[in-house]
């Protein structure tokens, strides 16, 4: 039930003894920046051998419409315009916005083309991700119970509808601990900007929370104007020297402090002010993107010039990756579309397509990519049937909780697959469901961590990320 | 996580040593409950083989021979099937099963069933449903623990386990411990001398009653209540809109710091609406009911919505009052303590019975969601009254006209002819377009009605005149407007926004012929391609714009349109002033109780049996009475003097404010899950005595930090803290770090800026830049930071948005406040030394606190640096530290003096003048700013 509070006391009574051959004060270790891993050895899962050290989030908030990206259905093209048969629809719960109203069907505008050695279909939207078809996992029947954003969003994120549970990065450094001396183990980056202008959801800091986990183990959220992390910078007037005498005064007292109280926290103190010191190294370096070669910014497409871009944010993901983040999210606004779908849908896909491709490709020619799980994901589906008009050009789609597409990559995931299918009217499922129970199990898995072992005590239950029903790790999508 | 291991291994190694007696609660029912009540526990749908172990007696219960073996048979381990299970090295039937991912029983652990079972495998009813049992104080060997409910308790607890407690601490580490427990600030100088200089016996005790009754104290006391009950200034949901609840938070206080008693606390906050004639405060603090999450309208289903606000109600009652975790019963019985689902859902019933809204619609001007009570002064009731007056004769006067106008009403009606739609271009690319006509008269018209209407919105004006705005065809407007027109040129002028065409048809009668004028051609049209408007060009029919029937039928006449914008305007001046005005959302109900259904899985629309609001039957039953159970029945049932838990959980939360852990760790759970209590007997004599005093808060928390127990010196060897690292022994003085509010209000309090202004709104102290602007949605998108002194109000006035609260504060284990927390949890992180370090405002305060210290210190350097350490930490320092000090000192003065453009930073208004006094401020500016970053200053000793 604990989870590795052994490696966990080992990790911090290393450091003590540290800081003590370190001599008083802040040590010479501090001041050179030990940026990076902290050890080559070979990465350790808490219950098996893991395939992915890290996992990189790509979250699209708002739901990005299945139909038009991923789950092509020809056959609608000739239904377009008919009522959804009942026996499909079968009376199933929809949302304030349509409910009463007849439900027609849409077809996608948009072009599928076989991409990869496996001739998987993907829209033309997504030329330069499909590109990659070969690394990529499609997961087409995957479904979640809620229907509105900000609880889909929260169980997606949290493993549960209502706010309170720890987020998946916030477990990931729960149960595997740090491979990092400088940077968060869990960093959280949000677009600034995007195309799709219409109804854009909102986000909520419990989506990177930490719950009832310890609150260390939260996301850290980086932004994109000011410091990139909360009070990182020194306040005027305040340079890195003066701000080591300042720290190494405090340590003297501090120091002074421990032995004439014998409080043990005094020392934990100590360590951590350390590190935000480090930290104020670390992380203008880790965003620095001065050193990228033109050939790589290229790579990332020309947004990736702007702060607070969705490009620029993949480049930082990678550039974490390097630096061993554990879990990189990123959260990508502006996917719900329940108007005008095909207008703002070009530019959603337009303002992800090249960064996540360039991703997946840096990845790979660094050998990171089978290392690094990739994932894509919205909080829902988008229905079949047409909201509001079904004008070719004007169709919008509401929410579809039943089906919907998100796919991985690299970590140890089977490449050029699709896996799951929806029904012919992509509204219910036909075969291999999966929950997000189960796409939690599986990521969880693929760290080396056995969903139903990786669990919590508080309120009197053990708390797990996979919650109480069932799941299953779906083993038909590794490699 | 250190500590959690020490205590595990702690605990272990205590366990059941030296021939002591199995303790079934302590000792076997946690086990129970972590490996075996999943399957027989009080759920009965997941109950395996007919076998429940929390309870001997039964058909099914442990005792029981079910085909042939019993499961636990008394002093008999031979014939206990338990024993066979929890033993045996056959997979097959070993327990827990491998599926359950249970570990399974230790060595220890086994040794404990076995000693039980030979012991007799006694039941007892579990120690928090009991109520709480007054005891003999225990005989104890130092006669000086002897005194009062505490000390003897702990002395014996201590005494039990070889251990000896410290002594007092001394003078000025007590007051600092007695005044930021109290009153959540630092003591000042003045105050720490006062208590010195005392040297009477009853110095102490002089100084906590002189605590109790600042205002203060109230404002630190209801911030731990509000985190209980989840405290916030928005929804916490979807577009997580701002809502007003400043009220209650002044109730709060007021009701600490006037010692409400604690059972009126709680009815006022369960069911204060219903009172009869209730008073403003009861209604105030029946808003805990609204206190819940809430969406905002638009996509969620109403009826999931209610239903899950009134899950959130139930969840936080059990939190807040009972320390039990209702909401595990929600979709099936509780797997671990005996809350069936139906007793979960009678429990329900009686906060299903909300009368308002259960999404956000409609909130006026102050953020305030109906159902809310005004909290207005006797004047401005007559100035309320007077405005309503006005509208209403306004209003009255509106109704005589268009009664009137209708019987005089002559006009034809209008035909469903078909109006053309125009635009300036046949696509309707502009979004917004200007149209003009003009009509000529040869004399003023017997009548002239108008009516049109766009799919977006248009505002049409004759002559000048608006005849009002109008929308889809559905809301569009139809006029009378013969006043209006006059012989010769009559300018028809509109202006239509949305991209969506507009029509317009006017008919008229002039010298018995009637005439019609509709939207065509003939018009003329621009769009807003530039600032002052393109050039008039004759409009285009648009062809494929839809829906043209069902013209509105709503009939204006401009008369009565001056009367409406007069009566508009009266409105909103009172609107205006009324959200000027506190008000307080309060709980209500509907008249006819809403049935409630047990909800199968939980589901909303999953109705099955229907219940009748009732208590669960493991607690005290409600007291009979003709007709259905009302909150305020419930709210008596909670503070009866037989209740096992209300005094209890209330007990151990003050308890926990004081000692940094519980008398039961897990204040949120006092039920199987939850932790056995360290000192059973003490907090059963604190509960019943609290009770006894008439719920008096005031007398708890003095009786808590007059005793020994509290007033222990805090340090201890490496050994005593790894022994004990939380503190449960109680054999020293309790240390940990202070809550994010009190390190910052102590660091505005040391700059000398904190400004306590006490009640009123919340306030915006600055924060980084573009956080809420990040995860925003809709309007207010962004912070926007207060000026002036409101930014240095104490930290429990802080604007607490759900979805992205201030980080000043969550940095430091602040809660979001989206759900009841009993217990923050303290966490050490780089992040906490970045705030600390860096954050602007704590910054400025150092300075601030430089600059004070270097006016006092009256050109003494070591005199200053005392006065500043002692003013930081309330301790002066030795002759080692001041040398320390001056020495750092020292070092930052080189530092700035070395460096003219870092000082100029740091002290722009001495940029002109010598480097010297820049300099010399920087540094004792950055020798401040260490010391708010010591252990010293931001952990409770």
């Amino acid at each position: 039930m604990m989870i590795n509070p052994f490696q966990q006391f080992c990790d911090v009574q290393n450091r003590r003894q540290f800081i003590k051959n370190a001599s008083i004060g802040l040590g010479a270790a501090v001041v050179s920046s030990m940026t990076g891993p902290l050890s080559a050895a070979p990465p350790r899962g808490l219950h098996h051998a893991p395939k992915a050290k890290r996992v990189i989030f790509l979250f699209m908030a708002g739901a990005p419409s299945q139909l038009d990206l991923f789950d092509y259905k020809p056959d609608l093209e000739k239904l377009h315009g008919q009522p959804l048969p009942k026996e499909i629809s079968r009376g199933q719960r929809v949302t304030t916005m349509t409910r009463g109203k007849e439900q027609v069907i849409c077809a996608s505008i948009f072009k599928f083309y076989r991409k990869g050695k496996n001739g998987i279909y993907w829209s033309e939207l997504l030329p330069h991700i499909s590109s990659m078809a070969d690394d990529i996992c499609l997961i087409k029947s995957t479904h979640t119970e809620a229907i509105n954003h900000d609880p889909a969003k929260t169980f997606f994120c949290t493993g549960a509808e209502i706010p309170g549970k720890a987020s998946m990065g916030a477990w990931l450094s729960y149960g595997l601990g740090t491979m990092n001396r400088d940077l968060p183990e869990f960093i959280v980056l949000t677009s600034a900007f995007w195309s799709g202008k219409v109804n854009v959801q909102a986000l909520y800091s419990r989506l990177w929370g930490s719950g009832f986990l310890p609150s260390q183990h939260q996301g850290v959220a980086f932004q994109s104007v000011g410091d990139p992390v909360p009070f990182l910078s020194n306040p005027a007037g305040v340079n890195r020297k003066a701000r080591h005498q300042m720290l190494d005064f405090v340590a003297k007292i501090n120091q002074e402090q421990q032995v004439l109280t014998g409080d043990p926290e005094i020392q934990t103190s100590i360590a951590q002010q350390e590190m935000a010191f480090r930290m104020q190294m670390s992380v203008p370096e880790l965003t620095d993107l001065s050193t990228e070669p033109q050939a790589i910014m290229d790579m990332y497409g020309p947004e990736v010039h702007k702060t607070g871009s969705f490009a620029r944010n993949c480049l930082l993901a990678r550039r974490m990756a390097e630096r061993d983040v554990r879990f990189i999210q990123l959260f990508h606004r502006g996917w719900d579309h329940h108007t005008a779908l095909p207008k703002h849908l070009r530019g959603q896909a337009r303002d992800v397509d090249q960064p996540i491709a360039a991703l997946l490709k840096d990845l790979k020619q660094r050998g990171l990519l089978n290392e690094t799980l990739v994932v894509f994901a919205g909080e829902f589906g988008r229905t079949t049937y047409a909201q509001g008009s079904r004008d070719r050009e004007n169709y919008g789609r509401d929410h579809h909780p039943r089906c919907f597409t998100t796919w991985m990559a690299g970590g140890g995931i089977k490449g050029g697959i699709s896996y799951g299918e929806t029904d012919d009217f992509c509204y219910n499922i036909a075969k291999d469901p999966v929950h997000i129970r189960d796409f939690h199990a599986t990521m969880l898995h693929q760290l080396g961590i056995d969903h139903n072992r990786l669990a919590f005590p508080y309120q009197g239950l053990d708390q797990r990320l996979t919650g109480v029903e069932e799941s299953r790790v779906i083993k038909e999508i590794l490699s | 996580m250190i500590r959690l291991i020490l205590f595990i291994a702690l605990l272990a190694s205590a366990g059941v040593a030296g021939g002591e007696r199995i303790e079934f609660h302590r000792d076997i029912r946690p086990i129970l409950a972590d490996r075996c009540f999943r399957c027989h526990g009080p759920n009965e749908k997941d109950r395996k083989s007919h076998l429940r172990l929390d309870q001997a007696e039964g058909e099914e219960g442990a005792y029981r021979t079910h085909k042939g073996t019993t499961a636990l048979k008394p002093r008999n381990l031979e014939d206990s099937e338990l024993w066979y299970r929890i033993t045996t090295e056959n997979q097959d039937d070993a327990m827990p099963p491998a599926e359950s991912h249970k570990k399974a029983l230790s060595g220890a652990e086994k040794q404990r069933f076995k000693q039980w079972i030979l012991e007799g495998a006694q039941y007892q009813d579990f120690w928090a449903f009991i109520p709480p049992q007054p005891s003999p104080p225990p005989q104890v060997k130092d006669a000086s623990w002897r005194e009062g409910i505490i000390d003897p308790r702990v002395m014996a607890h201590l005494e039990k386990k070889g251990l000896t407690p410290k002594g007092e601490a001394d003078k000025r580490t007590l007051i600092r411990r007695l005044t930021f427990d109290l009153t959540g600030l630092p003591p000042s100088l003045k105050e720490i001398e006062a208590f010195l200089e005392d040297s009477s016996a009853g110095a102490t005790v002089a100084l906590v009653d002189r605590l109790l009754g600042k205002q203060s104290y109230g404002e630190h006391m209801a911030r731990y209540w509000a985190d209980l009950v989840r405290f916030a200034d928005t929804n916490g949901m979807h577009k997580d809109f701002p809502r007003d609840f400043s009220t209650y938070r002044s109730w709060l206080i007021r009701a600490f710091n006037d010692n409400l008693r604690f059972d009126e606390f709680v009815k006022y906050q369960v069911a204060g609406d219903l009172y009869p004639e209730a008073s403003r405060d009861q209604m105030i603090a029946s808003g805990f009911n609204r206190l819940h999450l809430i969406i905002d309208r638009g996509t969620a289903l109403p009826e999931e919505s209610h239903h899950k606000n009134v899950l959130d109600r139930v969840a936080a009652f059990g939190t807040t009052f009972l320390g039990l975790t209702l909401q595990c019963a929600q979709c099936h019985d509780h797997k671990y303590d005996p809350i069936s689902q139906k007793e979960y859902y009678q429990l329900y019933a009686f906060f299903n019975n909300f009368d308002g809204e259960p999404e956000t619609g409609k909130v006026d001007k102050g953020w305030r969601q109906a159902p809310f009570i005004m909290l207005t002064t006797p004047e401005q009731d007559e100035t309320l009254a007077a405005l309503r007056a006005d509208e209403d004769a306004a209003s009255a006067e509106v109704k005589k006209m268009r009664a009137a106008e209708k019987q005089a009403q002559t006009w034809p009606k209008l035909e469903k002819a078909s109006v053309p739609w125009i635009w300036n271009d046949k696509d309707l690319n502009s979004k917004t377009v200007e149209f003009s006509k003009t009509l000529t008269l040869k004399q003023k018209p017997e009548w002239a009605l108008v009516r049109y209407a766009s799919m977006g919105e248009v505002e049409v004006t004759v002559n000048g005149k608006t005849l009002g705005r109008a929308f889809a065809w559905d809301r569009g407007l139809k006029v009378e407007l013969s006043a209006l027109l006059k012989p010769g040129d009559n300018q028809i002028h509109a202006r239509a926004k949305g991209a969506r065409g507009f029509a317009f048809e006017l008919q008229y009668k002039v010298a018995g012929q009637e005439f019609t004028l509709a939207s065509g051609p003939a018009w003329q049209a621009r769009g807003d391609k530039s600032d002052k408007g393109e050039p008039w060009q004759p409009a285009l029919e648009v062809h494929n714009a839809k829906h043209k029937e069902g013209w509105s039928e709503r009939t204006k006449s401009p008369k009565i349109m001056d009367l409406e914008a007069q009566l508009a305007q009266a409105k909103k001046s009172r609107d205006n002033l009324l959200a000027k005005i506190p008000a307080a959302m309060v709980m209500r109900d509907r008249a006819k109780p809403k049935r409630t259904h047990v909800l199968i899985r939980g589901a909303y629309d999953a109705p099955g049996e229907q219940v009748q609001r009732n208590t669960p039957a493991f607690l005290p039953a409600l007291k009979k009475k003709e007709g259905f159970y009302t909150r305020m029945d419930l709210a008596e049932w909670l503070v009866a003097e037989d209740h096992p838990l209300t005094a209890r959980v209330a007990v151990n939360r003050f308890w926990q404010q004081f000692f940094g852990v519980g008398l039961v760790k897990t204040s949120e759970d006092f039920g199987a899950q939850g932790e056995w209590p360290s000192h059973p007997e003490l907090l059963d004599a604190l509960s019943f005595g609290f009770m006894e005093s008439g719920w008096n808060v005031k007398k708890l928390v003095r009786t808590i930090v007059l005793s020994k127990t509290y007033r222990q010196i805090s340090d201890g060897t490496p050994e005593e803290f790894l022994r004990d690292p939380e503190n449960r022994d109680l054999a020293r003085g309790s240390r940990y770090r202070m809550d994010a509010e009190m390190i910052r209000d102590q660091i505005l309090f040391l700059s000398g800026r904190l400004n306590t202004t006490m009640y009123g709104k919340s306030v915006k102290p600055p924060q980084p830049p573009g956080l809420w602007k990040a995860v925003s949605m809709a309007a207010p998108l962004t912070y926007v930071p207060d000026t002036g002194d409101k930014i240095y109000r104490r930290s429990f006035y802080t604007y607490w948005r759900r979805g992205m609260p201030p980080p000043q504060m969550t940095i430091m284990n602040a809660p979001s406040r989206e759900f009841c927390l009993a217990r923050r949890e303290r966490t050490n992180t780089p992040l906490q030394a970045l705030l600390l370090m860096n954050e602007p405002e704590f910054f400025k305060a150092a300075k601030a606190c430089a600059e004070n210290t270097l006016k006092e210190a009256q050109g003494d350097p070591s005199r200053g640096l005392s006065l500043l350490y002692e003013k930081v930490t309330s301790h002066r320092p030795d002759q080692e530290r001041l040398r320390l000090l001056e020495d750092t000192l020292e070092g930052f003065r080189e530092l700035y003096r070395n460096d003219r453009a870092l000082t100029e930073s740091l002290v722009p208004e001495l940029k002109k003048a010598d480097l010297e006094p820049g300099a010399n401020l920087a540094a004792w500016t950055m020798v401040t700013h260490g010391l708010f970053n010591l252990e010293l200053a931001k952990v409770k000793r």
